[in-house]
């Protein structure tokens, strides 16, 4: 992988090409983030996208430019943050006197947006977990072949 | 009759398994298997399920076809023979748990068939009130963020859980020096079967 690795650093094209594709792959992601609630996707989606965007970054330009944005640290947070997010969800409609995870407590006077934010809030904990998931995954395996 | 994109599909993925099987250059096994997940994906957008389909593209396609590739760059390209020339053994147990559930199928519904019993039990609640519950025009979000927020709950835990078992398994490198701090104090008195342990 050693050779694979100084080839691909030699090819300035895919250096260019993405710089200019992978913007696109992270705004995707974002898309499918949000958008998951009128069309197919959803957290779970757009944090492996957003993670395959990074990823391919770090195969570009090396996974120690990669860390320099994101730090092992960082990810061990990130990890346990959307988790949670998502159960900091259902424990807010606990306090509220509701059942747990029911999104109906975050705007009890207009039930439909009280379901929205949840969705929201439950997909952005589900995104995070699975971006920084994926990214602990990928730095566990380069870890290793640089040892 | 409308032309069986299902059936190319699957005789594609067939075709495409037995490749797997029979090569020997791991680098290529790789990118066969990213695409028998394309094929995956195809498969499952034909039958409506773009959902399923879209998970399918991003993980299987996507990030675990990098995540082998990072595999391989540890053990290397080629796949070293196990000595065993005939596996007969293994054969005949793939040959049973294949056969029986192809027999399991038999008993499954017809594809598409509207008086299958999924059909008939949360399903057309979901679709006919969840427009007023929930709102969400995509149905299938509502019913896994909402309706089934517990099982999505649940979902995250275990992939936040694996994550803890693979770092604790093959370790990040923050895990690995935090573990090594106490190990660099006893390094003084043994250095050398210490050292080994933090390598292996």
């Amino acid at each position: 992988m050693k050779r694979h690795h100084t080839k691909v650093n030699e090819i300035s094209v895919m250096r260019a090409v993405a710089k200019v594709v992978i913007p696109y792959i992270l705004l995707f992601a974002l898309y499918v983030q949000f958008h998951g609630d009128f069309g197919p996707g959803g957290g779970f989606q757009a944090g492996v996208i957003f993670a395959a965007g990074l990823i391919l970054y770090a195969l570009i330009f090396g996974t120690v430019e990669l860390k320099r944005v994101i730090s092992p640290r960082l990810i061990e947070i990130g990890i346990a943050s959307g988790v949670l997010i998502f159960g900091g969800t259902g424990l807010y409609s606990l306090f509220v006197g509701m059942p747990f995870l029911d999104y109906d407590a975050l705007s009890p006077h207009h039930v439909p947006h009280g379901q929205h934010y949840g969705i929201l809030a439950v997909e952005m904990g589900v995104g995070i977990t699975v971006t920084f998931v994926m990214l602990a995954i990928y730095y566990a395996f380069t870890d290793r072949s640089e040892q | 009759m409308p032309f069986p994109y299902e059936a190319l599909l699957l005789a594609l993925a067939i075709v495409i398994a037995v490749l797997i099987i029979r090569g020997k250059n791991l680098f290529a096994c790789v990118m066969l298997s990213s695409i028998f997940s394309l094929l995956c994906t195809g498969i499952y957008t034909l039958v409506d399920a773009v959902d399923v389909a879209f998970t399918e593209a991003a993980v299987g396609a996507g990030i675990s076809t990098v995540l082998f590739l990072a595999a391989l760059s540890i053990t290397g390209e080629k796949e070293v023979s196990t000595g065993i020339r005939r596996p007969w053994n293994a054969a005949l147990i793939a040959a049973l748990t294949g056969g029986a559930l192809l027999y399991g199928v038999l008993d499954m519904p017809r594809y598409g068939d509207p008086a299958a019993p999924i059909h008939h039990h949360v399903a057309p609640r979901y679709i006919k009130d969840s427009p007023q519950e929930v709102g969400l025009p995509n149905f299938v979000t509502s019913v896994l963020a909402s309706y089934r927020g517990y099982d999505t709950f649940g979902e995250t835990t275990v992939v936040f859980t694996a994550a803890l078992g693979v770092l604790l398994l093959i370790g990040g490198a923050s895990a690995q020096r935090r573990s090594s701090e106490p190990r660099d104090k006893l390094a003084k008195n043994e250095s050398a079967t210490v050292e080994k342990d933090s390598v292996a």
